[in-house]
């Protein structure tokens, strides 16, 4: 809570109303507030999608063998979940640090409030928070990179290129995340993020192939953020290029410029007034 | 006294080494307003739960209604009303729900409890905020709330922890005329408080309780006059000159105590004590005469200030 | 005014009281558990039409990813029947742990802290033990009715076979209530919070989720990894949902086991909790 007291009656001129250049204050004061919280929740994050990987890749794996890709490829079951998994988990993280964590700030602990009170602009604070969670889901991906490489589940070399677009996935998501968080009011609403995330972690191709479905429901799906980047991870950790992987990038290029322009337009409505 | 509603020998209370309530002798009537004056930590709240039968005692004998808490807890609390320091209405529901539910913790029958609902929320003065939420409610408001709450099952004694703690003077006297009230009607109060104007307002007799024990025990005109003069004159002379000061003062008036930032001069007559201090050429920077209160008798008995 | 102008101004007899005292507890000490859970129940209001809600879109969205799209990958079924009819009681008994999860977690500590209504509960004549059997009762009655839809919603998809099916829903409250139990014996030792609820989720319910029989057999795992589903109460309750909604065969004395493993589990937890109860509020 470094930043919030001391500065409340800072009523000096702004550089910029909207962005100060001082992200950095912002990121300073999230490693402080997490190293003071419990290490172990943290760390604890990391163990979600091994779980569901030890369960489903091996358990549910061997009553089903192996599974075709979009691209036609046949993979071992659990070669075909954990890149999901991964997707999933980088959406999961993005989310909670930008829904339920920024919720909490913006309405009980009244942190940005005291944050805006000083030099800081909405859009430092937006970009701050997003650093924190993308800094927090590339330190679970990595983690789960390495279990993926030790199970073997990593059938070529762009495995590598997934940790990037683990933080394009996030980066998508926290920002969209930040901007619908903040016309939440109570957090019965917030219950209500959880359970529209529920369909879309089921369905979007990530423990079977969409093509299940009848083709109208599989636009559907098509047309959800998850279902892109569970596409572009598996098609780099299982090796199969395609173009559609340039439409999965630009899906999150333009998801993420929609969110940081709703979200700063947010925070000015909010704190600016 | 006719028989006690509250009967406590030798009522002891430790938690480990540490003793909050040692070996202290009380007794309430029926239809008193009984005090336990003191300091935060002086064992007055771990007092109220014993008498309140939710803890147990280490020690010694109480009786509440003539019946032991140890055995008949519950039967003691559906004679009680409780309204403890902190307020800890139920505040997902709403005003008048907090009031429903609660009555049916007594097993009363529903159109009974709705039907004192209804009064005692006029007696709180809350009736126009029935349906609010208990969050949008004042601290005064919450305060009277909880007392209505105690009030559902019309208790033989009402037991009160800090009632008006932590709220502003008009918040305050609308509660002390509410409470007053009450003991009109004759409920028996049993009330902790470390104001000693609450104290003077409210209580018939009080003990005054310092590190678990009972120091003095009296009606507070009584314990005035036994352990405090009439008046008291205050003197400042600077903050590093009143202790420099008190010395050239001993033999003005009856006693002398000596704070960090002030004298206090007891005398039956002030005003005569300041000519004496001007006559000794001692010129205080200010000087206050005023009548001596409860919190001169813990001073006294204590050494120490109430509120600290 | 009144109910106040009642209160007798008299003072009666020290005996008098005693008597009155007495006449007044009786039915407290006999009812005490019901209030409790009345309150609870009340205090659901505010969230009912969300919870309805989501105890109708749960079992679809779970029986549409699960029950269709995870089946598509296992046509040959598990243990001779389809694989929906395989996973629906799992479902079920998952849908009864995460209720009693969620209830026996936040809401217990904030009984004793953010809304302290323990201790008001205590206060009236509500004894610890009472407060406790209060909150397991309207956990039970959650869980009946939500996994009762459940079970309807699955009778829809047509993944009964057996007629005794409908005893699943009991299997399934038993569960929770085992699993409520005992979660809410170490939730009402929580003073401070220190992000205990996010471990117990994922250290705890979210491998009972996974590891318990629940997806897939489980004997599917490696040996190693299977006595964790011996100690699960998920795996047992998912089991003796089976054998009642599709006739799993499995030894009598294996039946009984799970059985009485869930009541061991709920009767211990329970004591446990009662004695937590009664050390908080007796301070």
């Amino acid at each position: 809570m470094t930043a919030t007291t001391s500065t409340e009656q800072d009523f000096a001129p702004r550089r910029s109303a909207l962005y100060a250049g001082n992200t950095r204050a912002v990121i300073h004061r999230g490693f402080l507030a997490t190293r003071s919280t419990n290490g172990l929740v943290v760390l604890s994050g990391f163990f979600e999608p091994v779980f569901y990987l030890l369960s489903l890749g091996i358990g549910f794996g061997a009553l089903v063998g192996t599974v075709q890709t979009s691209t036609g490829q046949e993979v071992p079951y659990a070669a075909f979940i954990a890149p999901a998994l991964l997707a999933v988990s980088a959406m999961n993280g993005a989310v909670y640090d930008s829904t339920w964590n920024v919720f909490f700030k913006l309405n009980y602990s009244r942190l940005y409030h005291g944050m805006l009170a000083t030099s800081l602009g909405p859009l430092d604070v937006a970009l701050g928070e997003i650093f924190l969670a993308l800094v927090r889901g590339a330190m679970y991906a990595v983690g789960f990179m390495v279990i993926m490489q030790v199970f073997g589940l990593n059938l070529a070399w762009t495995a590598l290129l997934a940790l990037p677009a683990v933080l394009l996935i996030a980066f998508g998501f926290a920002s969209l995340g930040m901007a619908i968080t903040s016309y939440m009011k109570t957090f019965n609403q917030m219950d209500w993020i959880a359970f529209i995330m529920l369909p879309m972690f089921l369905f979007s191709a990530t423990f079977y192939p969409i093509t299940v479905y009848p083709e109208a429901i599989q636009w559907v799906i098509q047309a959800l953020p998850l279902w892109h980047g569970v596409e572009l991870v598996r098609g780099l950790t299982t090796g199969a290029l395609s173009p559609m992987m340039l439409v999965h990038v630009g899906y999150y290029l333009v998801m993420i410029g929609i969110g940081i322009v709703f979200t700063t337009s947010r925070l000015r409505a909010l704190f600016l007034k | 006294m006719p028989h006690p509603v509250i009967s406590a020998r030798q009522l002891t209370k430790t938690y480990g080494d540490f003793t909050a309530v040692d070996a202290i002798d009380f007794d309430v009537a029926p239809g008193e307003s009984f005090g336990l004056l003191g300091p935060n930590g002086a064992g007055k709240s771990t007092t109220m739960r014993m008498v309140g039968a939710v803890s147990t005692r280490t020690g010694g004998e109480l009786s509440i209604l003539g019946l032991d808490p140890n055995q008949h807890g519950p039967d003691i609390r559906s004679q009680l009303g409780v309204v403890p320091q902190q307020d800890n209405l139920d505040q997902e529901l709403r005003v008048r729900d907090n009031l429903l539910v609660y009555g049916r913790y007594f097993g009363l029958p529903r159109k009974v409890i709705a039907e004192r609902a209804d009064s005692l929320l006029e007696f709180a003065q809350l009736t126009d905020r029935a349906k609010a939420k208990v969050d949008d409610l004042s601290g005064g408001m919450k305060r009277r709330l909880t007392i209505a709450r105690a009030l559902i099952n019309e208790p033989r004694i009402l037991l009160l922890d800090e009632p008006t703690t932590g709220l502003d003077p008009q918040a305050r006297h609308i509660l002390w005329d509410r409470l007053f009230r009450l003991k009109e009607r004759g409920t028996t109060l049993v009330l902790t408080t470390h104001y000693m104007d609450e104290a003077e307002q409210l209580c018939d007799r009080l003990v005054v309780v310092d590190k678990g024990r009972i120091m003095a025990e009296g009606s507070p005109a009584a314990l005035i006059r036994e352990y405090s003069s009439k008046e008291v004159l205050e003197v400042r002379f600077g903050s590093d000159k009143n202790a420099e000061a008190a010395l050239s003062l001993a033999g003005v008036g009856e006693r002398l105590e000596v704070l960090p930032d002030r004298i206090l001069v007891y005398s039956d007559n002030g005003e005569a004590a300041l000519e004496a201090i001007t006559r000794l050429g001692l010129e205080p920077i200010t000087s206050l005469v005023r009548r001596s209160s409860l919190e001169d008798v813990f001073l006294r008995l204590t050494g120490r200030s109430l509120i600290e | 005014m009144s109910a106040l102008d009642q209160t007798p101004a008299a003072p009666l007899t020290a005996q008098t009281d005693a008597e009155r005292a007495l006449a007044a507890g009786i039915a407290p000490r006999r009812w005490g558990s019901w209030y409790v859970a009345e309150h609870r129940l009340r205090g659901m209001k505010g969230y009912l039409p969300d919870a309805i809600f989501q105890s109708f879109g749960n079992p679809l969205i779970y029986l549409f990813a699960l029950g269709v799209g995870l089946a598509s990958l296992v046509p040959q079924g598990v243990g001779g029947v389809s694989y929906l009819q395989f996973v629906a009681p799992a479902l079920m008994a998952t849908a009864a742990m995460t209720i009693a999860a969620n209830e026996t977690s936040y809401p217990i500590m904030a009984g004793f802290k953010w809304n302290p209504i323990f201790f008001a509960m205590n206060a009236a004549p509500i004894s610890p033990a009472q407060i406790v059997n209060g909150t397991m009762i309207q956990l039970a009655i959650r869980i009946v009715v939500t996994v009762a839809i459940y079970f309807g919603i699955i009778i829809l998809f047509g993944a009964v076979p057996s007629p005794a099916g409908w005893v699943a829903i009991f299997a399934a409250t038993l569960t929770g209530l085992a699993i409520g139990a005992a979660q809410a014996s170490y939730t009402s030792t929580i003073t401070e919070d220190k992000g205990q609820m996010a471990m117990l989720q994922r250290f705890a319910i979210t491998p009972l989720f996974l590891f318990s029989g629940t997806f897939f057999p489980l004997e599917q795992l490696p040996l190693w990894l299977q006595p964790l589903g011996w100690a699960s109460p998920l795996w047992h309750g998912t089991e003796l949902g089976r054998v009642f909604s599709y006739g799993l065969q499995e030894p009598l004395w294996l039946t009984v086991t799970h059985v009485g493993y869930l009541v061991v589990l709920f009767a211990v937890g329970l004591w446990a909790t009662h004695r937590h109860f009664a050390r908080r509020l007796n301070k």
